[in-house]
């Protein structure tokens, strides 16, 4: 068992949780830092055996098309390439993951990593959610080609981001590397003010 | 802004790509027999037409993945794209 350390979120210094109210009303948009999330780097040719073993390690099959994701008891698997998956779990369950991945996958030319710290996620929602997202990203974000369910990795104000949408309300989680998470949140804060915005926990 | 289709995200911004350069350029399979002349063709020498170009483009923002394009060079149309082990369609450049 590796040493612990004093773990703090991408976004902790910003003290959003003195921000945070209960019920955000009319705010068009909402936002929030979700905190340790935990996400697991998945790699590996889409053959049968494989998404058997990896299918029977998360409870679903990795999709094969591109840009969505799948998912079943609080786990994720978004789609990064035709060899390649995020797999996000709810923070603490990327080890249970990762082990389960790995005692599926022995003798497979797989890869399983923990890159948990790699990015940060920011929640965002409300009805103006998608006007916010489309002042800074080059993806067709209208319902008839991005709905929930779909993810892509693309720029978000010129940083790399991977962009799920999890509800038709609209909401997305936005990940992205966590040295860009200060910038990316004020951007999008100063992109959301016109709509009124809401902080909430995450 | 040209839009490319990678041909596993689909239709994107060329803000997305990175350009490769001229594609289908087989690296000598003995380099230590080839004339300095013949060497130098392989790494420096490149087409520069005006009109059908075969090149390679890579989703940098995206899945990351290399593959091929057909792009006119004159009025930027791209009139096929491929993935990486695959033959350009119809007649080539």
């Amino acid at each position: 068992m590796p040493e612990t350390y004093p773990r703090q979120g991408a976004l902790d210094h910003l003290r959003l949780d003195a921000r945070a109210v209960d019920d955000p009303g009319d705010a068009g948009v909402v936002m929030c830092a979700r905190r340790f999330v935990g996400k697991v780097n998945l790699r590996g040719r889409p053959t049968k055996r494989f998404r058997e073993a990896a299918g029977g390690a998360l409870g679903f099959a990795p999709p094969v098309k591109p840009n969505t994701a799948a998912g079943a008891g609080g786990v994720s698997a978004l789609w990064l390439g035709p060899d390649e998956w995020l797999i996000v779990t709810p923070p603490g369950r990327e080890g249970e993951v990762i082990e389960g991945l790995r005692a599926r996958l022995g003798g497979q030319h797989a890869a399983v990593t923990d890159v948990s710290e790699g990015r940060a996620v920011i929640g965002l929602a409300g009805p103006r959610a998608r006007e916010v997202l489309m002042k800074g990203c080059p993806l067709d974000l209208h319902p008839r080609a991005f709905k929930a369910g779909d993810c892509a990795q693309s720029t978000l104000a010129r940083a790399l981001v991977i962009v799920h949408q999890t509800s038709d309300a609209p909401a997305y989680d936005v990940y992205v590397e966590r040295s860009f998470a200060d910038y990316l949140w004020r951007w999008l804060e100063d992109a959301a003010t016109e709509y009124g915005l809401a902080v909430i926990r995450g | 802004m040209l839009e490319i289709t990678c041909p596993w995200c689909g239709p994107r911004d060329e803000t997305e790509f990175d350009y490769g350069g001229e594609a289908h350029i087989d690296r000598p399979k003995d380099p230590d027999k080839l004339t300095d002349e013949a060497w130098a063709e392989y790494l420096f020498m490149r087409k520069n037409p005006k009109g059908p170009h075969l090149e390679r483009w890579m989703h940098a923002c995206g899945c990351r993945r290399w593959f091929n394009v057909r792009r006119d060079t004159f009025t930027h149309e791209i009139t096929a794209v491929y993935r990486m082990g695959e033959k350009p369609p119809g007649d080539g450049a």
